[in-house]
């Protein structure tokens, strides 16, 4: 006789509603251990979007994401040359603010060289970008539709959406738009018309805008990459980056601090879920000192009182575990931020909730096996 | 005819002393106890608030240590050094029925659950337990009862229940604390009528602790208590009506 699923029976409203509100705490753990993944999933996506084997960036930077990287436009013509570089590409990159649909906008813009590494990976809809100038492809996050134009730059010119893609945000939850590298150059360097006829009045050479921000090297698959990449470590003016040394930096540095303070809130939460686990599994023993000490006169062993207490600790756990986990994948679309639940880090929460609530349950058990069977004489309350 | 002479007692009491505290603080809630009781016989346990009835019921059903002294339950001895927390609570599950003064059914068992619970302890299998559960209320005129929930139990029917759990295991010692309160005088009639034929049939010795004046015809023997001291064992005839 099952008398931990006899007693929630019994109080089955309660715990229902109990256990929902348990649900949306674990549910909150769980969002934010999807956070977490998604900061360390979209900042890697940066790199690997690029789909790069090497990094060539300005000389003594951790660039272009960790840190500034400016480089001169023919950078890419150079790295082309090298033994075993199959293919290279220039890109920029920068942040953007604009407005669609009446709301602001914030965007990351790529700018890439079409046909060459460092393009967009994977599209969900439309086409990719088949004109030199004024179309875009966007992350669905950011919300255009195809067809729809994007107003860029201090001149506002009018990008077309031709394509768009899914899950594609910096860290920082920026929706990420390609361009062609011309149109981002442009866009980096142009001024507004008042700024641009101040700047020819004052008679100084208009600044060149053929910079880049880092060249994108695809290395022959017979050729090792550690040997290009000392082959370009000669040049003292560049700096080679391989893609493991870039992800080490995007995840160990560039994200670093926001990654700590999601992991104290996770651990902060966990400890405020076992507090309160703790806290309900005592009150539900609290309730049931008479029954317990009844059971305990009539010669139940303490292993039927500690199973009484751990099977509902655990129902509880898991049962608000899967609530909350059902829940946020319902809302997980509405999130302001994208969210990673891979299978390790929902069962690392899963575990980690049922250790707390075996945890959380040994309150309750000391009390129950210190409870007196002679209680059971007391009158009645 | 067996006599008590000639057959073994199945609760021995023998000098039996309680305290609880210590030096000034002291109180002697059992001093010198001793008494037997016989398969069949059922007993009553009187005395005023503060005697040592409910200490005395405690001891017997091994909940409470005593200070010195010793019981024997059906050929046991127990609390000597032998005995475990474990092997005390083997000695309730599998020898004694205890029914409360209130019944203290588990709420969130129906009628028949709470009696198969006991059997579902001693490690009777479901269908074994529920089929003595069934049995036992039928015969305590509560079968129809079975799938109510305590709360949905009037206070005799919740009282027969509580006495078909106690008798679930068909244990040799029944121990009793005022069974009779919560009922009216013609149901505590037929209450202490049924655990008459319990100790008949089972061979049981049942030992109950009652203020109850109208049931004294019930028992075949009284013990009177006072200040934690046997003051006077009697045969339930010679009880006079001011008792």
């Amino acid at each position: 006789m099952n008398l931990a699923y006899r007693d929630i029976r019994h109080n089955l409203l309660r715990f229902v509603l109990t256990n929902f509100g348990l649900s949306l705490l674990l549910g909150i753990v769980i969002v934010i251990t999807g956070v977490y993944g998604g900061l360390i999933d979209d900042a890697l996506r940066q790199a690997r979007a690029a789909n790069a084997d090497l990094w060539v960036v300005e000389a003594g930077t951790n660039g272009p994401f960790a840190e500034a990287s400016r480089i001169p436009g023919d950078t890419r013509e150079l790295v082309s040359r090298i033994y075993g570089v199959e293919r290279a590409g220039s890109v920029t990159y920068q942040s953007v603010q604009t407005e669609l649909n009446g709301k602001p906008l914030r965007l990351f813009l790529i700018g890439f060289e079409l046909g060459r590494p460092g393009g967009p990976r994977k599209l969900s809809a439309g086409r990719e970008i088949l004109r030199d100038h004024y179309e875009m492809i966007v992350d669905r996050s950011a919300g255009p539709t195809l067809g729809q134009e994007v107003p860029l730059g201090t001149r506002g010119h009018k990008f077309t959406v031709v394509g768009l893609m899914r899950s594609e945000v910096t860290s920082s939850g920026d929706p990420v738009a390609y361009i062609t590298l011309r149109d981002a150059q442009a866009l980096q360097f142009e001024l507004a018309p008042p700024a641009e006829r101040r700047e020819v009045a004052r008679g100084g050479p208009l600044q060149t805008n053929n910079q880049i921000n880092a060249v994108i090297a695809k290395v022959s698959p017979y050729v090792p990459i550690k040997e290009v990449a000392a082959a370009l470590a000669r040049w003292k003016h560049l700096t080679t980056l391989t893609q493991d040394q870039q992800e080490t930096l995007l995840s160990k540095f560039v994200i670093e601090k926001v990654r700590k303070q999601q992991l104290l809130i996770m651990v902060l939460l966990v400890i405020v879920s076992a507090v309160i686990i703790a806290l309900i599994v005592y009150t539900m023993t609290m309730d049931k000192m008479r029954s317990i000490a009844t059971l305990k006169f009539i010669g139940a062993p303490d292993r039927t009182i500690i199973g009484l207490i751990v099977q509902q600790a655990l129902s509880m756990g898991i049962f608000s575990y899967f609530t909350g986990l059902v829940l946020v994948l319902i809302f997980q679309p509405y999130f302001p931020r994208r969210l990673v639940l891979d299978p390790e880090s929902i069962a690392v929460v899963f575990a980690i909730t049922v250790v707390v609530c075996l945890a959380a349950s040994t309150l309750g058990i000391r009390v129950a096996l210190k409870v007196d069977p002679a209680e059971a004489l007391a009158a009645a309350g | 005819m067996m006599t008590e002479a000639n057959r073994q007692a199945i609760v021995r009491v023998e000098r039996l002393c309680k305290h609880f505290g210590q030096g000034s603080t002291r109180v002697d809630a059992l001093r010198d106890i001793h008494m037997e009781v016989y398969p069949g016989q059922v007993v009553g346990l009187m005395g005023p608030s503060g005697s040592g009835k409910t200490t005395l019921l405690n001891c017997i059903a091994c909940i409470l240590v005593p200070s010195s002294g010793r019981i024997t339950l059906d050929g046991e001895v127990v609390y000597d050094d032998r005995w475990l927390r474990s092997d005390l609570r083997r000695l309730r599950l599998e020898k004694i029925g205890f029914i409360f003064q209130y019944p203290n059914l588990l709420p969130f068992l129906d009628g028949s659950d709470n009696v198969a619970v006991v059997l579902d302890l001693a490690g009777f299998g479901a269908a074994a337990a529920q089929a003595r559960a069934v049995e036992l209320l039928d015969y305590l005129e509560v079968g129809h009862r079975k799938h109510a929930l305590p709360a949905q139990l009037s206070g005799g029917e919740a009282q027969r229940v509580a006495i078909a759990r106690a008798l679930a295991n068909r244990p040799r010692i029944i121990l009793a604390d005022e069974p009779t309160a919560p009922l009216d005088s013609e149901r505590a009639r037929i209450v202490m009528d049924l655990l008459r034929k319990v100790a008949i049939e089972q061979s049981a010795a049942i030992i109950c602790v009652t203020h109850d004046e109208m049931i004294l015809d019930r028992f075949d023997h009284i013990f009177r208590l006072r200040d934690g001291g046997l003051e006077i064992e009697m045969a339930a005839a010679t009880v006079p009506a001011a008792l």
